[in-house]
């Protein structure tokens, strides 16, 4: 087992260098330049040069990178123009309300996802089984951002249950409920496409294992129904559904870049957007490299509980 | 448990419970009286003056900071502010000020002429130690015609001047001019941006990423202490969230409300303020090649426009209709006979036939949004349909923001027909010397990236920046104003007027022609 993490490790480190070099390109490459971007209407060549000067944009491109990777090899992603404090500083606290937001739908997409999977598997073509399976094409089928916008309207401004945005609110709270109350219509908006995606596959996952002879033998030794299922059949389509889940790691850490912007949540996906558009390269930089990273780890993990689950993988 | 309580009902009971009280406890979206709650439109760069370039960053630091001088509320003329006078010597070189007496900043030190002329120098001295590490300092230009920052004694401060430069007053009023404690940028370096010290009626109190900025009432503010206890600036960039935060009570002010917004805020317990401001919103039209080469071509296309259904019908009312160069918020040095060209396909077809220039193809650049640019999508599309009406064969080509500054900048010769565009400036004289003078062609260093080139412009244009005198550079304008609508380097479409809403529990709230946002006057109940 050993063995098999650390090659899984050593295999990230080409994946990681190819990310810093694609992600230094894209923004070397995008037409506009930070200095335009801070200077507006008044971007004279004379004042880009100046600022560009300032900025240490004015060397050539190899340098640039260079000097980008070095540093970030000691841990320096450099310091944020835009937002004038160092990057690492700047991810650091987005990325913990990210974490926060993604962690929490990944958890109910995850769960429910699972339970809505195996109960219609269970159930199949019973009452149970349409109810969801309606229920999941049209939670796939509804874009994230406009659920999120459908809900501010019905929760926050018409009932005033939950609040509109933010994470905390501006008086008062910061506690626990408080953070439940703003967390609540962003996770549950970044996790229905999600959640139905799992349930899909989790159906068509354990409706496969059910007909396995293995389950036959279970029955008809006598174990109970629910044990059959909920134990027998859902660990044995874990191992298919384990890397639906790490899928879903991936895409509710993007959809979550939407869902921060509807909700003004202060994390990193919405802090990558903002970047871009006023050119921060080193906050862009810096925030993909850690992301990227951070996805690399996360199917690191997928895959070695894989592998545990069913040894047969490592080979 | 009892028999008709399964574990799972009991488990589902729970789960209810729990989320039911976390949703009632204390009462959502109530913001306290004395505390007002701004919504802006993004997270500020830096609250460091010179170091900035947003209007949206100069909502907040109107507030902490004051210059020298600042605009007479409700217009865009300047009055005494940390300067209580101030005389100009006869040839226009040499401004001496006195300062008011007695002015500290938010951290103690004391404001004197010193102080001053270490804000000038460490923004304009490549020398000065701070220079490099709390800078760049982007708009540092609008000081370049500074010689010398000199201080005669505690309370008088004399700026030399290389030539004789006419919008130096109206630049010190702008958020560049602002005046920062030395003491307070000595002792935070490079993250005085983060920890702002000023002479302002606010005083900064916490800035936490994407969440707030909270600034705090000074007590001891020169003209008088702010009528609130304090001030929180949440960036919520997302116009809609904005929106629906102010309907729900999270903010008590929202800046630049979506014009499709404003309906939502017409009942009872809204305000609306509206002022129109130093905003020019126009169209650049390629003088050098193509059809807008001829000066009837150019003008066929003002005509072809139909600028009142641009501002009442895709701006809803949030502009209105340009007449030429000059935003007629600078009262004073506007042209009041100017007249916009009026809709008139009629005479566009006329004009267009005398030219030869029937079915002229014109490539049409076009921005997603930026500063200033209002609608530009569906204001392009409504712009190429009444060009398509006349005869013009338009191709529009949007693109980013920051890609279409790089595009338009360097000059349209050999891209495009047509570009959109817009300004804020805080002088008359800013925006046409930097884009209609043949001397600011894009390769000389300017903006006139449509080629416009008019000697009698050049000449008028030149005279009012030397000018002393407000009546004499206010007739050169207007004579310039005369000639430029009849050459029609540009196709002139709106003026903003910029809006915001309040909550009725706001009292004394007013936009400000600057687009400044002053808050000291205002009341939350």
């Amino acid at each position: 087992m050993g063995g098999y993490i650390l090659k899984r490790l050593l295999s990230a480190i080409p994946v990681l260098l190819g990310i810093t070099v694609i992600v230094f390109l894209i923004m070397a490459m995008i037409p506009g330049d930070p200095a335009t971007a801070i200077l507006g209407s008044y971007a004279t060549p004379e004042n880009v040069d100046r600022l560009n000067r300032h900025l240490g944009l004015d060397r050539p491109l190899w340098q640039q990178y260079f000097i980008w990777i070095g540093n970030l090899l000691q841990g320096d992603f450099g310091r944020s123009f835009a937002l004038n404090r160092p990057v690492l500083d700047e991810i650091l606290d987005r990325f913990g309300a990210t974490l926060v937001l993604a962690g929490t739908a990944f958890m109910l997409c995850a769960i429910f996802g699972i339970v809505a999977g195996v109960v219609s598997a269970a159930r199949q073509y019973g009452f149970a089984d349409k109810a969801i399976t309606a229920a999941v094409i049209l939670g796939i089928s509804v874009p994230s951002f406009f659920l999120g916008m459908m809900m501010i309207l019905l929760f926050a401004v018409k009932l005033r249950w939950l609040p509109v945005s933010g994470m905390y609110s501006m008086f008062g709270g910061g506690d626990l409920p408080d953070l439940i109350r703003h967390l609540a219509m962003p996770a549950i908006a970044l996790s229905l496409v999600a959640t139905g995606v799992v349930a899909r596959l989790s159906r068509a996952a354990m409706l496969e294992v059910l007909r396995q002879d293995f389950i036959r033998t279970a029955r008809a030794k006598g174990v109970p129904e629910r044990r059959v299922i909920w134990g027998h059949a859902l660990r044995a389509a874990m191992v298919s559904i384990i890397p639906v889940l790490g899928l879903q790691a991936g895409f509710v850490l993007s959809g979550a870049v939407y869902i921060e912007i509807v909700f003004q949540w202060p994390g990193i996906g919405r802090m990558l957007v903002d970047a871009i558009l006023k050119r921060d390269i080193l906050l862009v930089q810096g925030g993909v490299v850690f992301v990227a990273a951070c996805y690399v780890g996360f199917n690191i993990v997928v895959d070695v509980v894989q592998a545990w689950l069913d040894p047969r993988i490592k080979t | 448990m009892p028999p008709f309580l399964t574990r799972r009902a009991a488990g589902l009971l729970t789960a209810a419970f729990l989320a039911s009280s976390a949703l009632t406890a204390p009462a959502l979206a109530q913001t306290p009286p004395g505390v007002l709650v701004v919504g802006q439109i993004a997270e500020p760069q830096a609250l460091d003056p010179h170091a900035v370039t947003a209007v949206n960053d100069f909502r907040i630091l109107m507030n902490l900071y004051d210059g020298l001088v600042r605009y007479a509320p409700g217009t865009l003329e300047v009055e005494p502010a940390l300067a209580e006078e101030w005389d100009i010597s006869e040839d226009g070189t040499v401004y001496t000020f006195t300062l008011r007496e007695g002015v500290t900043f938010h951290d103690g030190s004391a404001l004197d002429a010193e102080a001053v002329v270490w804000n000038f120098d460490r923004m304009l001295d490549e020398d000065h130690p701070l220079h490099e590490a709390t800078g760049p300092f982007p708009l540092s230009f609008f000081f370049s015609a500074i010689e010398e920052v000199e201080a005669m004694d505690d309370r008088t401060v004399r700026f030399t001047l290389n030539e004789p430069y006419a919008p130096f007053l109206s630049n010190l009023a702008y958020p560049t001019g602002l005046i920062v404690s030395p003491a307070a940028v000595e002792e935070h370096g490079e993250d005085f941006g983060r920890n702002p010290s000023g002479t302002g009626p606010f005083m900064f109190q916490e800035w936490r990423s994407n969440e707030r900025v909270t600034v705090v009432r000074n007590p001891d503010y020169w003209d008088g202490p702010a009528q609130s206890e304090a001030v929180i600036f949440r960036p919520i960039t997302d116009a809609n969230t904005r929106t629906a935060e102010m309907l729900a009570g999270g903010i008590d002010i929202m800046v630049e409300v979506p014009p499709v917004a404003l309906s939502q805020f017409q009942g009872a317990g809204f305000e609306i303020a509206e002022q129109a401001g130093p905003h020019v919103w126009f169209l650049i039209l390629n003088a050098k090649e193509g059809p807008f080469a001829d000066v009837r071509v150019r003008q066929a296309a003002n005509y072809a426009i139909n600028k009142e259904a641009l501002v009442n019908d895709v701006l809803e009312g949030t502009a209105t209709v340009a007449a030429g160069p000059i935003a007629p918020a600078f009262a004073w040095a506007y042209s009041e006979d100017l007249d916009p060209y009026p809709h008139d396909p009629d005479r566009a077809r006329e004009l267009l036939a005398d030219a030869g220039a029937e079915g002229a193809t014109v490539t049409f650049y076009v921005t997603e949004g930026g500063s200033g640019m209002l609608d530009p999508v569906p204001m392009g599309t409504a712009i190429q349909a009444d060009l398509a009406a006349v005869g013009f064969d338009v191709r529009i080509e949007t693109y980013e923001w920051n890609t279409f500054l790089g595009r338009v900048n360097p000059g349209l010769e050999g891209q495009a027909d047509m570009a959109q565009m817009a300004w804020m400036t805080n002088d008359p004289d800013t925006l046409p010397f930097l884009t209609l003078r043949t001397d600011a062609f894009p390769d000389a260093g300017g903006f006139n990236s449509g080629y416009y080139s008019n000697p009698e412009v050049d000449e008028l244009l030149e005279q009012a920046r030397v000018a002393t005198d407000q009546d004499e550079r206010a007739r050169l304008y207007k004579e310039m104003q005369e000639i430029v609508r009849e050459d029609a380097p540009w196709v002139f479409v709106a003026n903003w007027v910029q809006n915001a809403v309040t909550s009725d529990r706001v009292e004394d709230f007013a936009l400000e022609p600057s687009f400044f946002l002053l808050l000291k006057d205002v009341v939350k109940n």
